[in-house]
């Protein structure tokens, strides 16, 4: 047993291919993701609709575009020109700022404002407007420095792409790319090259029993993926300053659950395929498109078709990436998702089983 | 054969790798017509030289032609002329008979009509026409194989380079590929073919013996049989290499 | 105790429609090298792949020193050293670090079966820290061998060992088989080349699933049924077909430069083929009687089975 885990680490850190799969990726993934999106929001051009123009609105706006992060678009005077002008790429956010905007202020009244974003490029849209409505909040407070609840809430809209998510959640959504990767992947793989290349006749012709030999192949990847998911988080946290506010604990005890989910598939996976090849290509469509796909990592499952809805049942890292999010970004214990708790771990157990019941202990 | 014209010349053929030279100045040549048996160990340069001699690997020095061609300068020419067959490389086998020659008729730029000729013939040759329709992952081993040389002369090649041709067939089939091979030399076809396998070489008319990148010993089998006071080519053969190594 | 090691009895089994096995019975007595000669296709492995327990036959049965190869496949994993057709060695880890991993996974210790493979070990062991993808096909093969003797097996089964070997190291090989018998392990291998059987004690000479014949090879020879003639030529194809047209003839086959040719009849001898040539101008090719070699017999054999 100790000289089959050795032998998977020495596979692992000969070939050239893991290892940048295994280190690489969440480096680059983290990165790319992060630099990507943060870094676009910078002299955006933003144009205004002021139907008051009034001391209070003007104030609005100059708050705005002295932020640095938003410089002057082409000027529209109604919002029937918005669509247009998104479509030329002269704005990428119009704020509307509705009429009487000083009087209602001062009667206490909640004051129209209305912040229309091109989400075309959804991440960004979702920045210019957080971080607009960061600004007015601010000015809301410098008004009315007693209250807590802003007295100016913005409106806003998302054009093309009504739902949106932020920069934040592409770190879930990696993390669970990344362990279906490492795991599921690169298990299936290395079990099938075995095959590929005649080793599992030996292994198969020694006394070792199917468990043990699945077990040696799998140990190594779950300290590494275990590595990779920490890496992240910690990538994340440092340089993106992506917030875990939940129990670290209890993320790091969903992700290891996550893991033997991922291997599971991966071991089941391999006992189905014979070659590198195939296990290969059934990781791909089995595992990879659904997760990018279907969990709610870049499309919003509510959007989606009413089938692809309920496939998306069946797709583990939908579960996994709600669970994360919960922890990372609402901070909330396992009493909000004891259920997809339960659900990842049932399917964890059926694809043990399945595996155990396929992993032959002969040849075909 | 005897009327002294070759289609193979290569005269002091060095190929280095870096420092390591896999073919130390080769000198042979090959007539036209001739069976010519390549034999060596694993690792003994075999695969360069014959790389080199197909126009794929540019040799490091020495005067090279192979059907009248220069290596350095014309190896698409060369390619043209000939012919090659490996035990791992030959038919696609999710492919009918007949899809194989017209794939590799098409290769080599023959029409329609020659290679609906050529097929014709080869199969009748072979007595399989009825199976042209046949994919060839159906078809017994032997079979594929004596379809594999026909797919690699039917273009008329001036040479055919054979990879260990025979390895693992019965000895029926061995001999009918043989004949093969001795028909297709005596239309003129140069047969190059390079095994480690011994009784193979008996088949040649001449032989050369590569041991470490040199050729050692290059004759009949008869002769070099004399040479070496042996039985057989395997005891000629570990004459050569033991005294090497 | 019986000396026998392996046996096998009406051993079947098929592969969807083809018939890999089609009733094989045999039997290796204990330290003896048994060969099973045969073509690709003919079900070495297939029947190498059930005495190892990784196959199940269809019908029939199969035990290795008196353990079932179905019932008691547990045990029997103990006591089986294997070498599959590929060289299943990790190309990728060192000579040294697939010779721990082997004896790791039957809890095997080196030191103390060191002398099994020493002889074999000594010759690469300057390379132990070479990866197992580098070596030549030669030292590959001896890697593999020393990987599947390390749990001191009790019987060796060999597919294919020197297929694509060259010819030294096949020699040296069959040197190293013959000493492991010394030590009193039983061998079986297979091969597709005829000129291996006369190295083993005893063969199986396989086509198309099944056992055309078995015995010591000296039986096997002894028993070929016609007057075997040798004609060495350079006009090889002509001479051919001549001699097949030739009344009393059996059969002819080229054997490198030579034509065995075997003949029906205790007519047709030595003088009348010489005639026969000599009539149609081959003055130079003077047939002499010759012994049958063991392809001599397969290819007999297989023409048997066609025909029959």
């Amino acid at each position: 047993m100790k000289q089959f885990v050795i032998k998977e680490f020495l596979h692992i850190f000969r070939d050239v291919r893991s290892m940048v799969i295994l280190f690489g990726m969440p480096l680059v993934q983290v990165l790319l993701f992060g630099y990507a999106i943060t870094n676009e929001v910078k002299d955006v051009k933003v144009s205004v609709i002021d139907q008051s123009y009034d001391y209070a609105s003007q104030a609005v706006v100059n708050k705005l575009f002295a932020s640095g992060y938003f410089l002057k678009g082409e000027h529209i005077s109604s919002t029937s020109e918005i669509e247009e002008s998104f479509r030329k790429g002269e704005n990428k956010m119009v704020v509307v700022i509705g009429p009487d905007f000083a009087g209602k202020l001062e009667t206490g009244q909640q004051p129209s404002i209305q912040l229309i974003a091109d989400a075309s490029d959804p991440n960004t849209a979702n920045l210019l407007v957080s971080y607009a409505s960061g600004i007015i909040n601010a000015y809301s407070r410098e008004l009315i420095p007693a209250a807590n609840i802003p007295v100016i809430v913005p409106e806003s809209r998302m054009l093309y792409n009504p739902s949106l998510r932020s920069v934040y959640m592409f770190v879930p959504g990696i993390i669970t790319i990344l362990l279906m990767l490492v795991s599921a992947m690169m298990t299936s793989i290395s079990i099938a090259r075995e095959k590929e290349l005649g080793t599992m006749e030996v292994l198969l012709v020694s006394p070792l029993k199917p468990f043990q030999i699945v077990a040696g192949k799998v140990m190594p990847y779950v300290l590494l993926s275990f590595i990779n998911a920490g890496s992240i988080l910690i990538l994340s946290y440092y340089i993106f300053n992506v917030p875990i506010n939940g129990s670290l604990l209890l993320l790091l005890g969903e992700t290891i659950l996550f893991i033997l989910l991922a291997l599971s598939l991966g071991i089941f996976i391999s006992t189905i395929s014979n070659n590198q090849q195939t296990a290969m290509m059934l990781s791909m469509f089995a595992l990879m498109l659904p997760t990018i796909l279907l969990s709610g990592f870049i499309f919003p499952i509510e959007n989606m078709p009413a089938v692809l809805q309920w496939f998306s049942l069946i797709m583990p890292p939908r579960w996994f990436i709600t669970i994360i999010k919960s922890i990372m970004l609402k901070g909330s214990g396992i009493e909000y998702f004891w259920k997809e708790t339960l659900i990842l771990a049932g399917m964890t157990l059926v694809f043990i089983l399945a595996s155990i019941k396929k992993f032959k202990i002969r040849l075909a | 054969m005897g009327n002294n014209e070759y289609v193979i010349e290569a005269e002091n053929l060095v190929k280095k790798f870096g420092s390591f030279v896999a073919n130390d100045n080769l000198t042979f040549k090959v007539e036209k017509g001739e069976i010519f048996g390549f034999l060596g160990a694993n690792g003994a340069g075999k695969t360069t030289a014959i790389r080199i001699l197909c126009g794929l690997l540019l040799p490091t020095s020495g005067k090279i032609t192979v059907a009248g061609q220069n290596v350095y300068t014309q190896t698409e020419a060369i390619k043209k002329q000939i012919g090659y067959m490996s035990q791992r490389f030959s038919l696609y086998e999710d492919l009918t008979i007949n899809e194989n020659f017209r794939f590799y008729g098409g290769i080599y730029g023959m029409s329609r009509i020659k290679i609906k000729e050529k097929t014709a013939e080869m199969l009748d040759r072979l007595g399989i026409e009825s199976l042209k329709n046949s994919i060839v992952a159906s078809l017994p081993l032997g079979i594929r194989q004596k379809l594999s040389f026909s797919v690699a002369i039917m273009h008329s090649p001036q040479i055919v380079f054979l990879d260990e041709p025979t390895g693992g067939v019965d000895p029926i089939t061995r001999r009918q590929f043989w004949e093969l091979i001795y028909e297709a030399a005596a239309k003129g076809i140069t047969v190059f073919v390079t095994t480690h396998y011994m009784d193979e070489a008996e088949y040649c008319n001449r032989v050369s013996i590569m041991v470490d990148g040199r050729i050692e010993a290059l004759d009949t089998p008869r002769n070099l049989k004399d040479k070496f006071q042996a039985k057989n080519m395997d005891e000629v053969f570990l004459k050569l290499a033991r005294k090497a190594g | 105790m019986t000396d026998i090691s392996v046996y096998g009895e009406g051993l079947v089994k098929n592969y969807g429609k083809t018939e890999a096995l089609r009733g094989i019975s045999f039997s290796v007595n204990k330290g003896e090298i048994f060969g099973f000669i045969g073509p690709d296709g003919a079900g070495k492995t297939t029947l190498f792949r059930i005495l190892t327990t990784l196959l199940l036959p269809d019908a029939g049965d199969a035990s290795v020193e008196g353990f079932h190869v179905v019932k008691d496949f547990r045990h029997l994993r103990t006591i089986l050293g294997y070498m599959p057709g590929r060289f299943s060695l990790y190309q990728d880890l060192t000579v040294e670090e697939n010779l721990k991993f082997f004896a790791g996974i039957f809890k095997a210790d080196i030191s103390k079966n060191y002398h099994l493979i020493k002889e074999i070990y000594d010759q690469i062991a300057p390379f132990a820290k070479r990866r197992a993808g580098k070596l030549s096909g030669g030292m590959k093969q001896k890697l593999a061998l020393s990987c599947a003797l390390i749990h001191k097996p009790e019987v060796l089964i060999l597919d294919e060992p020197t297929t694509g070997v060259d010819a030294v190291s096949r020699r040296e090989f069959w040197e190293m088989l013959i000493r492991l018998k010394s030590q009193g392990i039983t061998i079986l291998v297979s091969t597709p080349y005829m000129d291996e059987a006369i190295l083993c004690d005893r063969v199986a000479l396989m086509q198309h699933g099944s056992i055309m014949a078995s015995g010591t090879p000296d039986e096997i020879m002894s028993s070929y049924p016609h007057r075997l003639f040798k004609i060495s030529t350079d006009r090889t194809l002509e001479l051919l077909s001549l001699i097949r047209k030739m009344n009393g003839i059996h059969s002819a086959e080229m054997f490198g430069s030579d034509i065995h040719l075997s003949v029906a009849d205790a007519e047709t001898g030595i003088e009348e083929v010489g005639e026969y040539l000599r009539n149609y101008g081959f003055t130079a090719e003077k047939p002499e009687e010759a012994k049958p070699g063991i392809e001599d017999c397969f290819i007999d054999f297989m023409k048997l089975n066609q025909t029959g």
